[in-house]
């Protein structure tokens, strides 16, 4: 018994500290809409800011203390730097771009950070006044995890009378109800999303900043806090403060008793979490639907028109190199292109969800490790050549996006991306974990191809054929009624119902066909890389599928390729060109992100548009 | 028979009790317009029609078949077309694309992976904005088209499945006098051809009095008044509705 | 903060392919033999720098002694960032694009079961430094690929020796939730039990890789009140597992056996808040003063400013063992040079070691003792080295382990 309430009061601990982190994002998302992936990344800031500061000012409670504060300040001044210089330049840009310009955040911090305080871990002091513990019903208890157990509601506290009782506050509710409206109150917009931004930046860096009594300050806080701080954000509804709560104390709880149950459910119990509140509460536990868009002003979406002839010549162009070059190139080389021309069917096959379905997944690597084990797998269970594993991988991953889909595609916005992370973390970690079926993290090895296709040249020229195949197929599709009709429902679901289309069934089947295509992309890598592992489905393959999409520019059908090329190709380039290469690459990015808000591919095309009149 | 038959039909948001106690009747190449001041229940009525909102009670039949509580698709199989008091339109296709994309959905043809739109349906769906006078814009792209040839547009949509019953809220909404006029003529005139039976809400009282066969008038979610365009203007209670507005008198 | 200088240089050094070797390479006129080594170096630079600056302290040694019969060795470091995928992608690079004669490397078990399958595929000869999965070697080893470091089974092994001495009964455990982690609690509990019938294990945790709930984990494991805990995970899970324990009085009266607790990647994060009485596999490197050792730590400190962690002398001794092998055979033909490394004995900083033919491993130890606290740092004591090669199965124990070679 007494153990059991400790077990809880450890729960609410971990509650608190990820209400802390949540609380900033989703203020930030209710009012900007930006799904700010750097938010992790503001966190650790936090806590190695605190560190500096715990370290270098005198010991004692105003040493410490106001470390912490001063480093949460130091914080939120650095979110309002990366809002004034980047995200404000790029709101218009089209949902989720934004992703794209934090994710570049994301890397420059982290190589910062190596620099600035290296690579061993560092444990900071303790709390002056809280380093002990105190005795609950015989047993000890951390006075600091007291201590934080009452950080949580105090904060909650605060931040709902700052939105009750002030005239910002009210404005910041406004706004997270309802954009346009704040906008048409002729209120300064900008400087309310500033401001917003400076709080949800503090409140990421308070969170990092209260680690440092607990948790040893590592490079790897960033990434381990931000897909946690995401589910607690989505779980409780978008925008809301007190539904962040509840879902901290949902999953703090269900962490801390889950684990005396079933010790290794720690890896996927957040994202059950999550599928199962998302299938039954499309809006999370306390989430409003959002205002619906106003009607009439259209979709900023372009035309989709027969390529140009200067466009088709530049793709006839690439054809003929794509077909005649490599006789003459090494194998490397060779190995490079192959891995190139399957991302660029991964990512065309996310495109045709985001850029013609109008939803959004950040979990899309799930079919691509479907694909691959369900190759990988038939391969050593049914001792199946490569051409069946290549024929299986497609279905495989079909299947599962079609079950999966079911539930993601009903839900809208974020909140279907987030299930589709969902549903593909719990596909991760059924490969990660079903050790006798995959080989859990050790993967599956010796997935080689059949002796005719080898030799790398071979190997090329078949992956060329399928996945410019499969991608031209999903470009045809999309000027077919089926890419068309997906579409219409994207543009207007009310019109597109309104004319007899069952929204819900294309989006579905859309779905499915795109996970297809992924399924395929799997296949091929796992016969070009000779082995499967779990990392071909987790959240940074994700993340880069989403990266090459936008990169190349969501609302253009040459976008995925030119995203794929660009981000694989400078990957490559500048891993073995520098050490800091997420820094190069995390600049390099945010400056397209800049220069082109439309992506490479939308930015050459309103650039050809404006030569030659509108299209 | 009735093409469209209304009985008793019930809406309320929380406390707002939006529509009470409607029931109305719509006969084949017929033009009755629902009226009302602002708030009055119309548009709620037109989506209780189409199957956009179920109705708290009451019954919706088309052609003596109940269709209370089927969902939009379905009613528009059944042949019903409608426009929509704010336009919705595919803004990322051309004016041709939107009107073909209803031909497609009609013959239902949406599952083609295959064979581009662009040459599917073209012709019927030039032919149909051609009828509207919209034939030198179908390459436009609806994103930047104006408000009324949004309208119009609107309506070639609402024509493709040859419905039986069209649905029109508010379509002359943001055009100038005469296109209105000339506009509902159009419609009148198609309607008759075609014995679509044709319902439509409009603030505009000329066009109104000077193409509906008869009128409802609507106030505070209860029908009012019902009848000849002369009766109605001629009703008191309407007048009363209408007072200070001067919108009922001052149309001639 | 010596960890930031070495981290600025250090890059420096990586970034130029060894470009600090370069006067030496004036000296030798032949063409330098090529080393291809990958890790993930941008994942895991806490433990990977250390280990690139001994390998370049290794490689200038040998080539200031003049390189392998005249031929300076050159290393090109490629970073993997944690992926099993990117990493093959970069060892076909290495083999051909830029020619070099063997690959090295791995710090993850993934990643060093993927190069080791790339080696086997493409007839290269992979040496393995860190990875410590036992696959590498046993159930998935191949003819090309050898390992330097004491695996998984070796070190649990060496543990559960001491731990069989323990009066305990009643064990937990907790581990990382990944093969290493389930690995060693595998092997932990079936050695132990094996020695010493009669234990019973009443807890296991498994928190995520680097993402421990630590309050609720040490709660859970106080709950089923062992008398002795096996511990296995590391790095910044270890840091907050310690301190959760440390505070809620987990580790009183409660004996601590723990893996690699006492190298010093580990150990040294934990300042002042290190456990005291916890039985490690570790690195007292301040302490071990033999003919072999000694020097190694002195030139790594003149060289860098630092002291060695364990990484360092496993990067120390890849380098070593690569060019105890080049000199060995011949040429850098593939065949020549596996069949060379099969049975290659060479001096290691811990004393000879040899290459088994057997299943590839080599006989590296660890070193087994106590933690304390020393100055206000953790330390160990009372240490011995276990050799590895009295942790390994028997023969015929192994072949049934490693059937397929
Ligand atoms: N979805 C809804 N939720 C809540 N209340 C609604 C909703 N839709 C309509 N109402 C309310 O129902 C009443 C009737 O609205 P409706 O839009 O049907 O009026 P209308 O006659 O079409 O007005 P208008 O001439 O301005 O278009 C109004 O009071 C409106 O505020
Ligand atoms: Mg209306």
């Amino acid at each position: 018994m007494e153990n059991l309430l400790l077990q809880a009061l450890s729960g609410l601990a971990s509650a608190s500290s990820l209400f802390l982190v949540a609380s900033g994002l989703t203020v930030i998302f209710g009012v900007s809409r930006v799904v700010n992936f750097a938010h992790g990344s503001l966190y650790m800031l936090g806590a190695y800011l605190a560190f500096t500061l715990v370290t270098q000012l005198p010991r004692g409670h105003l040493g410490f203390w106001g470390g912490v504060v001063g480093a949460a300040i130091i914080v939120g001044l650095i979110g309002v730097v990366v809002e004034v210089l980047l995200l404000r330049r790029i709101y218009r840009a089209p949902e989720l771009f934004q992703l794209l310009a934090t994710f570049g955040v994301v890397l420059i911090v982290q190589d910062l950070a190596l620099m600035t305080w290296g690579a061993q871990d560092l444990l900071g002091p303790r709390a002056p006044g809280l380093r002990g513990s105190t005795e609950i019903l015989g047993l000890r208890f951390p006075l600091y995890e007291l201590f934080l157990i009452g950080v949580g509601p105090v904060v909650l506290g605060l931040l709902w009378l700052l939105f009750h009782r002030t005239r910002w506050g009210t404005l910041v509710r406004a706004a997270t109800q309802d954009r346009e409206m704040v906008g048409a109150l002729g209120v300064n917009q900008r400087m309310l999303f500033t401001s917003v931004f400076f709080l949800g930046s503090l409140l990421a860096g308070l969170g990092g900043a209260l680690q440092l009594p607990r948790e040893s300050v590592n490079l790897h806080m960033d990434l381990s806090i931000i897909t946690e701080a995401f589910v607690v954000v989505v779980v409780g509804g978008l925008g809301s403060l007190s539904g962040a709560a509840l879902a901290a104390l949902l999953i703090g709880e269900l962490h801390a008793f889950g684990i005396l149950v079933l010790p290794k459910i720690t890896l996927v119990l957040v994202f059950l979490v999550m599928a199962l509140v998302l299938v039954v509460r499309p809006h999370g536990l306390l989430g409003k639907p959002e205002a619906a868009a106003r009607g009439g002003q259209g979709s900023a979406a372009p035309l989709i028109g027969p390529a140009p002839p200067a466009l088709r010549r530049l793709g006839l162009a690439a054809l003929a190199v794509a077909v005649l070059l490599p006789p003459f190139l090494g194998d490397y080389a060779l190995s490079v292109l192959t891995e190139m021309a399957i991302l660029v069917l991964f990512a065309a096959s996310l495109h045709l969800i985001m850029g013609p379905g109008g939803m959004a997944s950040f979990g899309h690597a799930a079919y691509f490790g479907l694909g691959a084990y369900g190759a990988a797998l038939a391969g050593q269970w049914l001792g199946a050549p490569m051409l069946a594993g290549l024929a299986l991988a497609p279905l495989a991953a079909g299947i599962f996006g079609l079950v999966f889909g079911f539930f993601c595609v009903r839900l809208s916005g974020v909140y279907a991306a987030m299930l589709t992370l969902a549903f593909a973390q719990i596909a991760w970690s059924v490969a990660f974990q079903w050790v006798e079926l995959t080989g859990g993290d050790n993967g599956i090895l010796g997935v080689w191809p059949d002796r005719w296709a080898a030799p790398k040249l071979v190997y090329y020229y078949l992956a060329l054929v399928l996945c410019l195949g499969a991608t031209l197929l999903l470009r045809r599709v999309i000027h077919a009624p089926f890419g068309y009709a997906l579409r219409a429902q994207r543009d207007s679901t009310l019109r597109a119902e309104a004319i007899g289309i069952d929204a819900f069934r294309i989006r579905w089947l859309g779905f499915g066909l795109a996970a297809a295509a992924a399924g395929i992309a799997g296949g091929l890598f796992a016969y070009a890389k000779g082995s499967v592992f779990p990392t071909y489905m987790d959240i940074p393959r994700s993340v880069d599928a989403l990266l090459m999409v936008l990169l190349g520019g969501v609302h253009t059908l040459s976008g995925p390729i030119v995203g794929a090329l660009a981000l694989t190709g400078l990957q490559e380039q500048l891993v073995r060109i520098t050490d800091y290469w997420r820094l190069v690459l995390g600049s390099i990015i945010v400056l397209l992100v800049l220069f082109f808000p439309q992506g490479l591919a939308g930015a050459a095309r309103a650039r050809w548009e404006a030569r030659h009149g509108d299209a | 028979m009735a093409t469209l038959e209304v009985a008793g039909l019930e809406k309320s948001f929380g406390g707002v009790r939006a529509v009470q106690g409607v029931s109305f009747a719509v006969h084949p190449g017929e033009m009755l317009a629902l009226i009302g001041p602002n708030g009055a229940g119309k548009s709620t009525c037109f989506n209780m029609l189409n199957g956009q909102l179920r109705p708290d009670a009451g019954t919706v039949r088309l052609l003596g078949r109940e269709i209370t509580g089927l969902a939009p698709r379905q009613v528009w199989r059944l042949g019903v077309g409608r426009t929509f008091q704010i336009t919705a339109t595919f803004g990322s296709m051309t004016v041709l694309e939107n009107v073909q994309m209803a031909l497609l959905s009609h013959h239902r043809r949406l599952g083609g992976l295959w064979r581009p739109v662009a040459r599917l349906d073209a012709a019927p769906a030039r032919a149909l904005l051609g009828r509207l006078g919209m034939a030198d814009q179908a390459e436009r792209p609806c994103g930047i088209l104006a408000y009324g040839d949004l309208k119009r547009v609107e309506l070639a949509i609402a024509l493709a499945n040859e419905p039986k019953l069209l649905l029109m809220d508010e379509p002359t909404a943001g055009m100038a006098p005469q296109e209105r006029v000339a506009l509902m003529a159009l419609t009148a005139e198609i309607a008759r051809e075609s014995g679509i039976a044709v319902l439509f809400t409009e603030h505009d009282m000329d066009v109104v009095f000077s193409h509906a066969d008869r009128i409802l008038v609507l106030d505070r979610g209860r029908l009012i008044a019902e009848g000849a365009p002369a009766a109605v203007r001629a009703d008191p209670n309407v007048r009363e509705v209408y007072l200070g507005s001067g919108a009922v008198t001052g149309a001639h | 903060m010596t960890g930031r200088a070495i981290g600025r240089r250090q890059i420096l050094a990586g970034a130029g392919v060894a470009a600090l070797a370069a006067p030496n390479l004036a000296r030798a006129q032949a063409t330098p033999i090529r080393i291809g080594e990958i890790n993930s170096y941008t994942a895991q630079p806490a433990f990977l720098q250390p280990y690139r600056n001994a390998w370049i302290l290794a490689q200038e040694q040998v080539n200031a002694a003049g390189g392998i019969n005249g031929r300076p060795i050159e290393t090109i470091f490629r970073d993997d960032a944690g992926k099993p995928e990117d990493a093959v992608r970069l060892a076909g690079e290495l083999v051909n694009a830029e020619r070099v004669s063997l690959l090295a490397g791995g710090f993850l078990s993934n990643i060093g079961l993927a190069l080791a399958d790339f080696a086997n595929q493409n007839r290269r000869l992979f040496v393995a430094s860190e990875p410590l999965t036992d696959a590498l070697v046993w159930s998935r080893g191949n003819r090309y690929t050898f390992r330097l470091r004491a695996s998984t089974y070796m070190q649990s092994a060496m543990l559960v020796e001491e731990a069989a001495k323990l009066p305990a009964k009643r064990w937990a455990t907790v581990a990382p939730n990944y093969e290493y982690g389930q690995s060693a609690v595998r092997w932990f509990k079936e050695l132990l039990t094996r020695a010493k019938p009669g234990v019973e294990f009443v807890a296991e945790q498994f928190p995520a890789l680097g993402r421990i709930d630590a309050g609720a984990t040490v709660q859970a494991l106080a709950a089923a009140n062992p008398e002795a805990i096996f511990n296995v995970t590391f790095g910044a899970d270890l840091t907050n597992f310690v301190r959760q324990g440390s505070t809620r009085g987990l580790f009183e009266r409660r004996r601590v056996v723990s893996l690699l607790t006492g190298e010093p990647e580990y150990l040294d994060p934990l300042g002042d808040e290190a456990p005291e009485g916890w039985i490690v596999t570790g690195y007292p490197w301040e302490q071990i003063d033999t003919p072999s050792h000694t020097p190694f730590r002195e030139a790594y400190r003149k060289r860098w400013n630092d002291y060695p962690r364990l990484g360092s002398v496993v990067g120390y001794d890849t380098v070593m063992a690569i060019a105890a092998l080049l000199k060995k055979t011949p040429s850098t033909e593939t065949e020549a040079m596996v069949d060379a490394m099969a049975g290659l004995q060479f001096n290691s900083v811990f004393g000879p070691i040899e290459f088994r033919a057997i299943d590839h491993q080599s006989t590296m130890g660890a070193f087994v003792g106590r933690t304390v606290l020393k100055n206000g740092k953790g330390a160990m004591a009372d240490w011995r080295y276990a050799d590895g090669k009295d942790y390994l199965p028997s023969d015929d124990v192994v072949r049934t382990l490693r059937p397929q070679a």
